[in-house]
């Protein structure tokens, strides 16, 4: 069966849970510091991460303040009463035999998440809630030991659960995506994908075409790229289509995803659920929020993807181009800049274009975010090419020029310069350069045939003015300069 | 006794030397599990240098060994602790050494606090006061006889649904169960969240008002601490006080009647006034304290693992196992008990109608006592049933042995201040008990109360 024949005849429903690691500077219920990338195992607990007997959990504050900023990013209300519970079950890499997280009454509910897929369509998934809860720590199996890493346990997370509004693997991806480019653009996140900062949950379930109940699902869980979640969903919607088509039945379980050899594997049915026995965590007050603690933590929101690309909407650039841009957050901060005082322009324009083809990495987001490369270098750039001073490959040039170390800090003009990029647009230099093509030999023909009207060849024409000026003569003004000498 | 004040202006470490040789001496009552001597007199010689002062300076005190305290290690009575030493210490202890008081020994309790006889320690129990045949009450039945045994003149323990009242009245001596919340649990081994408390034994209710005027206070390390608010206060005159008829019935002993009954003459001779009131409500106080506390048990007690601290089997082969066999051998049955019956009224499909329900009457009786305040400033009654019963009288039944509590548990479950003073004793010369209990945050009163009535 080919994909087409599946997709013609099943549906594919998908619904994603994502850990959000937050950014705090301390963990979500003691005092031990929340960044341990990098550190060594152990070494970042404290006696309440730790379990011991009498610990308790003190409230993280800041917690509280980047899940009200979640929730507003995403569109939900937030609670203005949330509750802590516990969830039990024994594993060597949860200390305190719990995990504390939010199951009663979660402090974000509802909301929503508008996701551009590569298309320019939008895929519009709701959100059932997102509940804050802390991390565990991690086990480091052998054959004959495991070793236990608590420095992530107690670092706080925020769960998003969305609905299952998604029904295509590219849409799945859309959304992981989106909801990464809102949760690093409100700060909630330090985004750190490869160190697990957002990991996703993908619930997947197939159903033939119009059906109205939904097929027994499987959930494959923690996937730390878009990529995966893409094809993760992928594959699994392949592998459903070939069990239902094989006359069998697909199970409800857990799935984990094989990065090296891309499919995913059985880990548990859900007949080995556990009993997690919650309850509510009576070590902590509710979160009470007012309305004033709400709305003065999301006056702190920054510009989200949403209202820069309503901003942008009149520059009627590709969503493609919109959408990678909008990857890094400074990135867009900077354009939106260019944006202001320049408008709909090809100045504008042209910059947007430079950054969608750059593979940006973060070493030139730290560029764009320190102010080395910024607005007025970028728009001056694009001015030179749009006042014919570069070329496009030499503007194209400087602009990669822009983020190495050794122009760092350059101004485009001065670059070009040390280059030797920039284009002569001196007519009566170029004149004479025009002159002395024409009066070539070489020329005869082209020029003889330009005269009878086959206007194609003043292509050559121009090609032999830019080869004798090595490249920098203004080639609109020598293609000028060669009809008003010859015809 | 001796009170506190009999020991300030002393030299400290001859008052630490004679408390630790009454404590040798009355090795027999098995009231203390360790002594922290090297500790105490090295602490003892800084108070005499002048290094420590405070208005506890060189006045030795006993903790209950469910609190995380230097100098000896922290059992809770139990093997899965037998061996644990505390890196930090409990708020309660960190503010008493603050005040220049000084720890001697750790007192023995039912193991992680689950009992009322202090018969469940993983290392024999505590013998009573007055008569080496009965028990000592518990949970915090070792610090109620060492006060009562006049060893030190003041002792902590942790009170969760009667745990320092009971024992108190079995021993003649005053216990103190603050408000839910008055003083932080940080460095205490919890037993039950929601109504765990910690308070004190002393000798008189002066001193108690003393001890928990220095425990009391909001501690950033504990959310649930209330804002400061106990304030040493004086008694007021003409109050009005209920008499729970609930606890005077039939089944309670007629000397506890009998003494209770001394004890409400000795409030109308003082000028207030005594009405009979009734709580109906009170009868399933025990059912619902019986399914809430289980379940903050169970979950309380799912840290000690085996893995990271505490008693580890030998000889596991897997990770279950490990699990099973450690806390098989470092519990004891009345913790294994607790720790099924939580789990059991946890569990999906028996939550909504166990824990729930339990929680929702649990209102109902808070809303009961709510009423009873609007009319009596002061609720009394007996504080258990009967007087200190026989060592394993009631071991084989622990239903039993759950009654002892039935007194106590409604403070506890609506977080409210209660005390025990003693009023008099049984014909068999065995100390009674009152309990007085007040509207929370009115524990300076109670005591204030107490107070009074001591002297008059």
């Amino acid at each position: 069966m080919t994909t087409d024949e599946m997709l013609e005849k099943y549906d594919m429903t998908i619904g994603i849970e994502c850990h959000v690691q937050l950014a705090t500077t301390t963990k979500l219920f003691s005092g031990a510091d929340n960044d341990a990338r990098n550190r060594e195992p152990n070494t970042v607990v404290n006696p309440i991460d730790f379990g011991l007997p009498g610990m308790l959990p003190v409230l993280n504050r800041e917690a509280i303040n980047l899940a009200i900023k979640a929730g507003k990013t995403l569109g939900s209300e937030i609670a203005h009463v949330s509750r802590f519970d516990r969830k039990h079950y024994f594993y060597p890499d949860l200390p305190k035999g719990y995990q504390t997280t939010q199951m009663y009454q979660p402090i974000i509910i509802g909301g929503l998440v508008e996701a551009p897929l590569e298309d320019g369509s939008i895929v519009k998934v709701h959100l059932h809630h997102a509940h804050l809860e802390e991390d565990a720590g991690k086990l480091t199996h052998d054959s004959t030991y495991s070793l236990v890493d608590l420095n992530r346990a107690g670092t706080p997370l925020i769960e998003i659960v969305s609905e299952p509004d998604m029904h295509s693997a590219a849409e799945a991806k859309a959304y992981a995506t989106e909801l990464y480019r809102l949760m690093t653009y409100a700060g909630v996140t330090r985004g750190d994908l490869y160190h697990g900062n957002m990991r996703f949950d993908v619930n997947i379930s197939i159903a033939p075409k119009g059906a109205t109940e939904l097929g027994k699902r499987a959930e494959v869980k923690n996937l730390n790229s878009f990529r995966s979640v893409e094809r993760a969903a992928d594959f699994e919607f392949r592998r459903q289509v070939e069990l239902l088509e094989k006359g069998e039945r697909v199970v409800q379980e857990t799935r984990g995803w094989d990065e090296t050899l891309q499919k995913t594997n059985s880990q548990r049915s859900k007949e080995d659920a556990q009993d997690y026995r919650y309850m509510p965590d009576a070590d902590i007050p509710p979160v009470v929020l007012t309305d004033e603690e709400i709305a003065s933590v999301q006056a702190d929101l920054p510009i989200l993807p949403s209202a820069y690309r309503e901003n942008w909407k009149a520059l009627n650039l590709d969503s493609s181009v919109v959408n990678a841009v909008l990857n890094y957050q400074p990135v867009a901060v900077m354009l939106d800049a260019i944006v202001e005082r320049y408008g709909a322009t090809d100045i504008a324009r042209r910059v947007f274009h430079w950054f969608a083809s750059l593979q940006v990495n973060d070493q030139d987001v730290a560029a764009v975010e320190s102010g080395l490369v910024g607005p007025q270098r970028l728009s001056e750039l694009s001015m030179m090419l749009e006042d014919n001073k570069l070329s496009s490959t030499g503007a194209k040039e400087i602009f990669l020029d822009l983020f190495k170390e050794e122009y760092l800090g350059k101004m485009p003009a001065e670059i070009a310069e040390s280059k030797n990029l920039l284009q002569v647009s001196d007519e009566s230099a170029i004149g004479a350069i025009v002159d002395e093509v024409l009066a070539d030999p070489a020329s005869a023909k082209a020029v003889e045939d330009l005269k009878n009207g086959n206007d194609k060849v003043i292509g050559f024409l121009v090609g032999q003015v830019m080869k004798k000026s090595q490249g920098k003569a203004n080639p609109a003004l020598a293609q000028d300069l060669i009809r008003k000498k010859v015809l | 006794m001796t009170k506190i004040s009999d020991y300030i202006s002393k030299n400290a470490r001859q008052n630490v030397v004679e408390a630790i040789k009454r404590a040798n001496d009355n090795n027999e009552y098995h009231a203390l599990l360790s002594l922290t001597e090297e500790r105490a007199l090295e602490r003892a010689d800084a108070v005499d240098r002048g290094e420590i002062t405070g208005r506890l300076a060189g006045v030795p005190f006993v903790v209950k060994d469910n609190f995380l305290a230097f100098g000896a290690p922290t059992t809770a009575a139990s093997r899965m602790l037998e061996n644990f030493k505390a890196p930090l210490q409990a708020t309660a202890v960190e503010k008493l050494e603050a005040e220049g008081a000084i720890c001697i020994g750790k007192a023995n309790l039912d193991a992680f606090a689950h009992g009322g006889s202090t018969e469940n320690s993983a290392f024999g129990p505590t013998l009573n006061a007055y008569d080496k045949t009965k028990v000592a009450g518990g949970s915090s039945g070792g610090s109620a006889v060492v006060t009562a045994l006049d060893i030190v003149p003041f002792a902590l323990g942790s009170d969760t649904g009667g745990s320092i009242r009971q024992p108190a009245s079995f021993n003649g001596v005053i216990g103190v169960k603050p408000t839910y919340g008055t003083v932080s649990r940080y460095g205490v081994v919890a037993m039950a969240s929601s109504t765990d408390t910690i308070g004190c034994f002393a000798t008189d209710a002066e001193d108690a008002e003393l001890i928990m005027d220095i425990m009391a206070g909001k501690d950033d390390k504990d959310m649930t601490t209330l804002p400061d608010f106990f304030k040493p206060a004086e008694a007021k005159s003409g109050l009005k006080i209920g008499l729970i008829k609930d606890t005077m019935t039939d089944d309670v002993d007629p000397d506890v009647k009998q003494v209770t009954l001394d004890y409400v003459e000795l409030l109308k001779a003082a000028g207030h006034t005594v009405d009979e009131v009734e709580m109906p409500i009170a009868k399933y106080a025990l059912a619902i304290y019986y399914i809430v506390v289980p379940a903050e048990v169970s979950s309380n007690l799912a840290r000690y693992d085996g893995i990271r601290y505490g008693h580890r089997a030998e000889g596991a082969s897997t990770l279950a196992e490990l699990y099973g066999k450690s806390r098989d051998e470092g519990f004891v049955t009345e913790n294994k008990r607790r720790i099924m019956i939580g789990s059991y009224v946890l569990s999906s499909g028996f939550f909504d109608a166990y824990y729930l329900q339990a929680q929702k009457v649990r209102t109902l009786l808070v809303n009961e006592f709510n009423k009873l305040f609007e009319d009596y400033d002061v609720l009394i009654g007996p504080t258990t049933p009967t007087p200190a019963f026989g060592l394993g009288e009631n071991v084989a039944d622990p239903i039993k042995m759950y009654l002892a509590d039935i007194m106590t548990v409604p403070a506890s479950l609506a977080g409210l201040p209660a005390i025990s003073v003693p009023a008099g004793k049984s014909t068999s010369g065995l100390p009674i008990g009152v309990q007085l209990v007040g509207p929370r945050r009115s524990d300076a009163e109670l005591l204030a109360l107490a107070k009074s009535v001591e002297k008059a």
